[in-house]
């Protein structure tokens, strides 16, 4: 275990290394020059070449590019001042060191999703078992039935939607807005209360059908027939064997969910104009801003590699076919 | 039947004849195992198939009988090339097709066709039947005498099936049915061997006869010579004038329907008819001898040295776990019946004094037995 | 023991001794296409301490009747009519919870293919020690006391190691003599193995066989044998039920049934099948066509349309009338006995010699 873990990180940091030099690279050979947009109109080509010097595009690509990945464990001087080790780089457009911004950013997203993770593990794999549990009763056909229309939504349409009947119409609730935990936890629940709502109704529902059906194909396996053949209840056989094998799909789309959620929730926060993650990665896209979109995609390949790594485990966990193999 | 299909059928001849079909020297395959820490490498080897020598005469067919794990379903992929072989040669026809490329091996793979274990994961379940047939004479580009529809129609009443269902899909069909469009399909190309992994084994016993039957049938009348590979040593006596004895990827003895069944000499081989349950029609008992080895196969990732079979068998010396006992004609064997044991059995099946028993349980379970009653011997 | 009588036209054909008695037994599935007659109107008896092999090919019913006799069909999709009388007590009108406790404890199954029927994710010893605390409410020590104990009776070497080790860590027989020994935990007085050697080697399913028989010998269970191979059943069983599409053809003691057959379907797996003495010269005799669909059965007698010798039987009594299955050494046959003796000396029995 401990070998595959080593295995895991190695192959982890080989990996942000490519998807870094894959962006910086395709960044790079866009037609269009950051340098020349940022001259505007009047450009003379003196003050082109300022631009580049400043922002350091007059140097060979090579050299960007390791000036950047190195930046990230080392550090590195700007004009504007020192950007300590964990340096993403300057925002061409802002001029903020990226990793603070992305520091900014980062408590709305992450909010978002443990708040929305923790509602649809809980009751999207709970609805989805008692379902199972209860099959073919009217329990199951309520949740089969709400899930299925539920998860046929989008959060462009539910969102606004929400929006305008809890804060538009009758202001029971304020326009959502991140407010620090550490300054009012009140606020800070309130505050992405709708969003987490809305954006963990839709993942509850497939949770729930994903549950439900991983369940039922657990409980038609031979060895859970076994079981009831020596005599244990029903209740048992189910929360201990047929649940344990359900888990592997639900795990494994679970990690895929979360960490993309922590790379940015894009459609959730630009539906309720949310400062997060998601939103930096547009904004980055859009004035074409590539320390930005570097630091951004970086910053959510990290998570993607950290989640599938934890998702390796937590089948080892599951399943000692995969631990002792 | 067209004639066409008729080749010259080697009746009689019940051991090899001078020119064979199909030579197999040696054939190795080994399938590596990758691991260790940092770096993934090479950390063993699944010796599936270790030095096998094999032979199969124009018209003959040749069982192929072994326990799960012992190759004989890889020795088959490897000699219609499905597999690449590590090591060895097979000659086909006098050419040898060990390593042929693609190019050279195209007139050699129509001769040669397989038919497979599985009916219901071996036909493409959407294609027709006409199509799964036909498929195997268009891609190699054959235009029989009336068109390739004429041909599966024929086909398929050669296999007893009927023409009119050239339209039906695979899943219309029952297990036995299908296997009867898996045996139409290997004999499309009109082959010299036909190599069958477990022909029968998926099928329902009152199933199973009517397609070894028609196998048989396939043998007599178009002198196609087969590999039959199977775990049945009931169907394979019935099937196969020669008989290849596999254990952990070699083979352990050869020979004759007449040598292997009634005058075996290897211990596994004598362990092996020994097991196979017979129905007591007469209710006189069995007369054969009873052995019961202990415990399962061993891995063929680390297979025992010298004699594989050693670990498992009641005469095992020291000198099994050095030397290891070529495949020879050992004295009081007729030609062509081929041993590996430095400590042969005597050739007969039936009862002995003190059975064999090698597995502790069994052996705990009957002393206990024994010295419980009242010793009432029959 | 309670003796629970019920009032049947079909007279109970066994005395006191009989330990399980099947009475008319109907399971039917609902599916999509229909309704499946899984098993049509089956009545058999098991004495304590005896055999009955079970024999027939897939979809002949036989698992899915000693599904039903542990309780273990799906409710939601089968419905159950008839009897089951287990020592007394009546199994298909039982709770859920009475068969729980009878499960595992009076009566334990032994599956076919012991990879899939034993529980990736846990360990041997676990699964073994579970049943003996449920039923015997024993403490973790002494289940694992009796596992290990089984454990080693049944041949698994070091069973104090093995006890912690995950099923994929045993090898095939190994895991099938694992299986056996889940199945003997609480000493059930009904042993039903539903072709526990059909995925096991040829030298391994003959291990496993005599270890069956001995442990027989010790614990003294009665077993219910399932398998669909004629030698298998021939070592093990002492009365043999022959069974195709859903109902029984013949029964009697096994030295009777595959001595003097008495039903075509008999006769015609006999002499389908291979065999290490006979005349290798002497073709396979098949039985024409394919096993029935339940779906849809064929009128009178099942096997109507397979069979060699109906044009014997006068008029169209096969294929408008079932034949019945009489008590005792019966076969359900619209022959005469005669005919069938006739027959059977004349046309089948050569062959098998």
């Amino acid at each position: 275990m401990f070998q595959f873990i080593i295995r895991r990180t190695v192959g982890a940091l080989v990996t942000l290394i490519l998807i870094g030099a894959a962006t910086f690279f395709l960044f790079v050979a866009a037609p269009s020059d950051y340098a020349s947009l940022a001259c505007g109109k009047d450009c003379s080509p003196a003050r082109l070449e300022d631009i580049r010097q400043a922002l350091g595009l007059n140097l060979p690509i090579h050299q960007q590019f390791w000036d950047f990945m190195s930046g990230i464990v080392m550090g590195r001087d700007f004009p504007t001042g020192h950007c300590s080790a964990p340096c993403l780089g300057q925002s061409f457009y802002s001029g903020d060191m990226v990793w603070s911004t992305i520091m900014d950013r980062f408590p709305t997203t992450l909010t978002l999703t443990v708040g929305g993770a923790v509602v649809f593990v809980i009751v999207g794999i709970g609805a989805g078992m008692i379902a199972a549990y209860r099959r073919g009763t009217m329990v199951d056909k309520v949740a089969t039935s709400v899930s299925m229309v539920l998860s046929s939504f989008q959060i462009y349409v539910l969102g606004p939607l929400v929006l305008l009947i809890f804060v538009y119409s009758t202001g029971w609730m304020d326009n959502p807005a991140y407010h620090p935990i550490t300054d009012d936890p009140w606020k800070w629940f309130t505050g992405l209360l709708l969003p987490v709502l809305v954006m963990s109704t839709i993942f509850t529902a497939q949770y729930t059908r994903m549950a439900r059906s991983s369940m039922i194909e657990q409980l038609a396996e031979e060895h859970v027939r076994t079981a009831r053949a020596k005599g244990m209840s029903n209740r048992y056989v189910f929360f201990r064997y047929a649940w344990r094998g359900s888990m592997i799909p639900i795990v494994t789309v679970l990690g895929i969910d979360i960490s993309s959620m922590l790379g940015g929730a894009v459609v959730t926060e630009l539906t309720f104009s949310l400062q997060g993650i998601g939103r930096l990665a547009v904004d980055g896209a859009v004035h074409k801003d590539l320390p930005l979109t570097m630091g951004v995609m970086l910053f959510g390949a990290f998570f993607i590699l950290i989640v599938n790594i934890l998702t390796d485990i937590a089948y080892a966990y599951i399943d000692p076919r995969v631990r002792l193999s | 039947m067209s004639d066409n299909l008729t080749l010259p059928a080697q009746q009689g001849s019940a051991g090899t004849s001078t020119e064979p079909l199909l030579k197999v020297e040696g054939l190795t395959k080994h399938f590596p195992i990758y691991g260790g820490f940092p770096i993934k490498r090479k950390v063993g080897a699944v010796q599936a198939v270790d030095g096998v020598d094999l032979t199969v005469g124009v018209g003959e067919s040749v069982g192929l009988v072994g326990e799960s794990g012992c190759g004989k379903s890889t020795t088959g992929r490897l000699i219609t090339r499905l597999l690449e072989p590590t090591d060895g040669k097979i000659t086909y026809a006098g050419q040898d097709i060990t390593h042929a490329s693609r190019r050279q091996l195209a007139p050699v793979r129509s001769e040669i066709q397989m038919i497979f274990q599985d009916p219901y994961s071996s036909l493409n379940p959407r294609q027709t039947v006409g199509s799964i047939i036909k498929s195997p004479m268009e891609v190699n580009g054959i235009e029989p005498e009336g068109g390739q529809e004429k041909k599966v129609r024929e086909l398929l009443e050669l296999v007893g099936l009927n023409p009119e269902h050239y339209n039906r899909f695979p899943h219309e069909f029952s297990g036995g049915q299908r296997q009867r469009i898996g045996v139409a399909r290997a004999l499309a190309l009109q082959p010299k061997l036909i190599v069958a992994d477990e022909p029968v084994s998926a099928l329902d016993v009152s199933i199973q006869a009517q397609v070894v039957n028609l196998l048989k049938k396939v043998q007599d009348e178009l002198g196609i010579a087969f590999l039959f590979i199977a775990h049945d040593l009931a169907v394979v006596r019935h099937f196969s004038q020669r008989v290849a004895v596999m254990y952990l990827g070699k083979v352990v003895e050869v020979g004759d329907r007449e040598s292997i069944y009634n005058r075996p000499r290897h211990p596994y081989t004598h362990a092996l008819l020994s097991a196979v349950p017979e129905v007591d029609i007469d209710g006189t008992g069995p007369n054969r001898e009873r052995i019961r080895l202990s415990g399962d196969v061993p891995s063929p990732i680390l297979p025992p040295s010298g004699c594989r079979f050693r670990t498992r068998c009641w005469k095992a010396q020291d000198k099994c776990a050095t030397d290891e006992p070529p495949l020879v004609q050992i004295s009081g064997n007729k030609a062509g019946h081929l041993t590996a044991c430095h400590f042969p059995e005597d050739p007969t099946t039936e009862a002995r004094d003190e059975d064999v028993v090698m597995d502790p349980a069994l052996l705990a379970l009957e002393d206990a037995a024994e010295s419980d009653t009242v010793p009432t011997k029959d | 023991m309670t003796t629970l009588t019920k009032t049947e036209d079909a007279p109970a054909p066994t005395g006191p001794e009989s330990f399980l008695s099947v009475r008319d037994l109907k399971v039917q599935f609902s599916t999509e296409d229909g309704i499946v007659k899984a098993v049509d109107g089956l009545s058999f008896d098991v004495e304590r301490g005896k055999t009955l092999g079970i024999v027939g090919e897939s979809g002949s019913g036989k698992s899915v009747t000693n599904l039903t006799i542990l309780g273990l069909h799906n409710p939601r999709t089968s419905t159950v009519d008839g009897e089951i009388v287990l020592d007394g007590k009546e199994l298909v009108t039982a709770t859920e919870r009475e068969l729980e406790q009878l499960r595992g404890n009076k009566m334990a199954m032994i599956f076919q293919d012991p990879l899939t029927a034993l529980s990736p994710f846990y360990t041997v010893g676990r699964q073994l020690s579970e049943p003996f605390m449920k039923h015997r409410g024993a403490s973790k020590k002494e289940a694992k006391d009796r596992a290990i104990q089984l454990l080693e009776k049944v041949g698994i070497p070091q069973p104090k190691a093995r006890f912690d080790d995950y099923p994929h860590q045993f090898s095939g027989g190994m895991r099938q003599r694992a299986m056996i020994a889940m199945a003997l935990m609480c000493d059930p007085e009904l042993l039903i193995a539903d072709e526990p050697t059909t995925a096991l080697d040829v030298t391994v399913q003959a291990q496993i066989l005599d270890l069956l028989k001995d442990l027989q010998q010790e614990f003294g269970s009665a077993i219910i044998f399932i398998t669909h191979d004629l030698g298998v059943i021939s070592n093990m069983a002492d009365d043999l039920l022959v069974m195709y599409a859903g109902r029984a053809v013949e029964r009697g003691s096994v030295r009777e049934v595959l001595g003097a057959p008495k039903h075509p379907y008999t006769w015609g797996l006999l002499s389908s099948m291979p065999r290490l003495d006979g005349d290798i010269n002497e073709a396979l005799e098949p039985i024409p066509g394919s096993p029935p669909s339940l779906l849809n059965p064929p009128s009178g007698c099942p096997f109507h349309p397979r069979c060699a010798f109906k044009d014997e039987v006068p008029g169209t009594l096969c294929t408008d009338s079932r034949p019945p299955l009489g008590e005792g050494r019966a076969s359900a046959c619209h022959l005469t006995a005669e005919q069938k003796q006739t027959i059977f000396i004349d046309k089948i029995q050569p062959r098998l010699r």
